[in-house]
């Protein structure tokens, strides 16, 4: 009985993370119908972020999550000139290489420079465990799972409790009409992928602390953001926090009762289902 | 038109005579190879347009069914080709039936999920060898063991495959689906409204793409002899595929042809001079070609051809106006 609480406190602790990563892949594809292929490996970009940080800078867990929030934002905001805005033009088969494209060039570019071989962060202000009456949390999952609730809620406080997430739920809905009333579409897409890149960043960097960090990890990190989209429903923020951290209470319970193995596959059989009985999302409206 | 398919045919014959050695021949062979696996793709990728990325489920199934029916009842391994053919069939199924009343992005997302769900399933699962893989026949004990030493019967084993597939493919082109699977392609919503059959037309395609994967598939494992998770199922396997027919034009008969020619050989050079290493950079390489192509000319190098070069060289050279003193 114990054991199964331990099990789904460290699962719902993980969900909230995959309920942060998420949230920017639905923003995305609730503002501008673009799948991010590449989400996974910001997420990844955001743990070799923390990583660097701390063995070249001695950096402490606080001004690595910062930095890899900051930086990542740039290169969001990047990406969506150099090369969303552009596709966004052209035929599907554009949109949907080009954020693949991106997902290679980032993925074997860190397989180039970091090799193959996992990393695990060296010992950090949030290393240890506090004890909470019968069971043990990691002080770093608490921290991570902690703040990526906080950072989900505030996104959905961004998106619909002030001026400027008005002006992106705006562009969202109607880009013409947007435009009529002043708004800049192109900046407001700018800034969702600004904003969806850093929510995947900080995810990374969050889960640095205690997740294996390897080149590869944002292919597997991809498809839970799918599937969490998928389960929450297609562009809704809260139906990302509440299906994050139903993903990581049931990627918890089956890698404990059936084994660590077929965590991934109990998951990924999840999205084929619910794309077969409900496409638009267990809780979404629209397809 | 016809000459230029006649010229091509004639080359294909005679390359391996003109390039001797063991390497050439063996580029040769994963040339052809790869041109069927990615004309396959293109029949779903390029004419319906629905992109696949887990491609590898259908390669991969073509792939294990010669080499389980040697592992556990020895029997010739090209008896498993009809096998891996009716496995990639079901598995397309499965997913097309589902996913492809949904249009754009489902349809590629779920190919990745299934593709590595399917890829940890058979790393655990020890009647396909799990992680380890499973092995061919080292020496063929009858002909039909297919087990040649060098690459050159391969070479002409694959180039009949691919005909067979070019000649489909080119007749489906001029068929009825042809015209359907483009109209679906350059707007689903008004394929249908015009009556197109869209969703039956998109699972037609998909399911002759798998079949035809599966074929390649099991003409690798044929010529390789082993077969495991990393060279039958990885994602890796889809890129190559997306690759090569990106590359050289998606939606054409010749793009997987021209692809395949230029890419191959590359990749087989640069695992000749870097070793495994090479594999990290060839993907970084794979990456920044396939984002140059979706923002400047998706449709490829047939495209840069038929839309810049030629009319560059049809562009007659202008006589330099005189002005009168």
């Amino acid at each position: 009985m114990i054991v199964a609480v331990q099990v789904l406190v460290g699962g719902l602790l993980l969900g909230a993370v995959y309920a942060l990563f998420s949230s920017g892949l639905t923003l995305i594809w609730g503002m501008m119908n673009v799948v991010n292929f590449a989400h996974g490996d910001f997420v990844m970009a955001g743990m070799y972020l923390a990583f660097l940080a701390v063995v070249w800078l001695h950096a402490g867990p606080a001004v690595f999550t910062i930095a890899a929030a900051a930086l990542m934002f740039l290169f969001g905001t990047a990406v969506y000139y150099a090369l969303i805005r552009r596709v966004m033009r052209g035929p599907m088969l554009a949109q949907l290489l080009s954020t693949f494209g991106l997902a290679l060039l980032l993925r074997y570019s860190a397989f180039w420079i970091f090799s193959a071989n996992f990393v695990t962060l060296p010992t950090t202000a949030l290393s240890g465990t506090v004890r909470v009456g019968p069971i043990f949390i990691g002080v770093a999952q608490l921290v991570a799972g902690g703040v990526a609730l906080l950072l989900t809620a505030g996104m959905h406080r961004l998106l619909t409790g002030t001026a400027l997430g008005s002006q992106i739920l705006a562009v969202a809905e109607d880009r013409q009409a947007a435009m009529l009333m002043g708004i800049r579409p192109d900046r407001m897409q700018a800034l969702a992928w600004g904003l969806a890149a850093a929510a995947a960043g900080v995810a990374g960097a969050l889960i640095a602390t205690f997740y294996y960090i390897s080149p590869t990890v944002g292919e597997s990190l991809a498809i839970i953001a799918f599937v969490v989209v998928a389960f929450g429903g297609f562009g809704s923020v809260p139906g990302a926090m509440v299906s994050g951290l139903l993903i990581g209470l049931i990627e918890a319970t089956s890698a404990f009762y059936i084994g660590p193995v077929y965590k991934d596959v109990v998951v990924y059989a999840l999205f084929v289902a619910i794309l077969w009985v409900r496409p638009q999302g267990l809780m979404g409206e629209r397809v | 038109m016809r000459w230029r398919w006649t010229l091509l045919a004639a080359a294909a014959l005679l390359a391996p005579l003109i390039l001797q050695g063991s390497f050439y021949h063996r580029v040769l062979a994963l040339v052809v190879l790869a041109a069927i696996s990615a004309s396959a793709w293109n029949i779903l990728g390029g004419y319906a347009g629905q992109i696949s990325f887990g491609h590898a489920m259908f390669f991969g199934a073509g792939a294990y069914m010669p080499a389980f029916v040697y592992a556990h009842w020895h029997a010739a391994p090209a008896l498993g080709l009809p096998l891996g053919v009716a496995v990639s069939l079901a598995i397309a199924v499965a997913i097309g039936v589902p996913t492809l009343r949904l249009q754009g992005h489902y349809f590629s997302m779920t190919t990745i999920a299934v593709a590595e769900l399917i890829r940890i399933l058979v790393s655990n699962w020890p009647p396909l060898g799990a992680a380890v893989g499973l092995q061919g026949p080292a020496t063929a004990r009858t002909v039909w063991d297919l087990t040649f030493r060098g690459s050159v019967t391969y070479y002409y084993i694959f180039l009949v495959a691919l005909a067979a597939l070019l000649g489909v493919t080119a007749w489906m082109e001029r068929s009825r689906m042809g015209y359907y699977l483009r109209a679906i392609r350059a707007g689903e919503r008004a394929a249908r409204s015009l009556g197109v059959p869209a969703r039956r037309y998109k699972l037609y395609a998909l399911m002759l793409s798998a079949a035809f994967t599966a074929v390649a598939g099991s003409l690798y494992v044929v010529m390789i002899g082993f077969i495991d998770p990393d060279s039958g199922l990885a994602v890796l396997i889809s890129v190559e595929m997306v690759m090569v027919t990106a590359l050289g034009g998606a939606g054409t008969l010749f793009g997987p042809l021209l692809g395949a020619a230029i890419l191959i050989p590359l990749e087989q050079t640069a695992n000749v001079l870097f070793g495994g290493s090479g594999t990290g950079f060839t993907f970084i390489f794979y990456g920044g070609i396939i984002i140059l192509l979706s923002l400047f000319e998706p449709g490829g190098l047939l495209a840069i051809w038929r839309d810049r070069v030629v009319p560059a060289l049809r562009r007659r050279p202008t006589p330099p106006v005189r002005h009168a003193a």
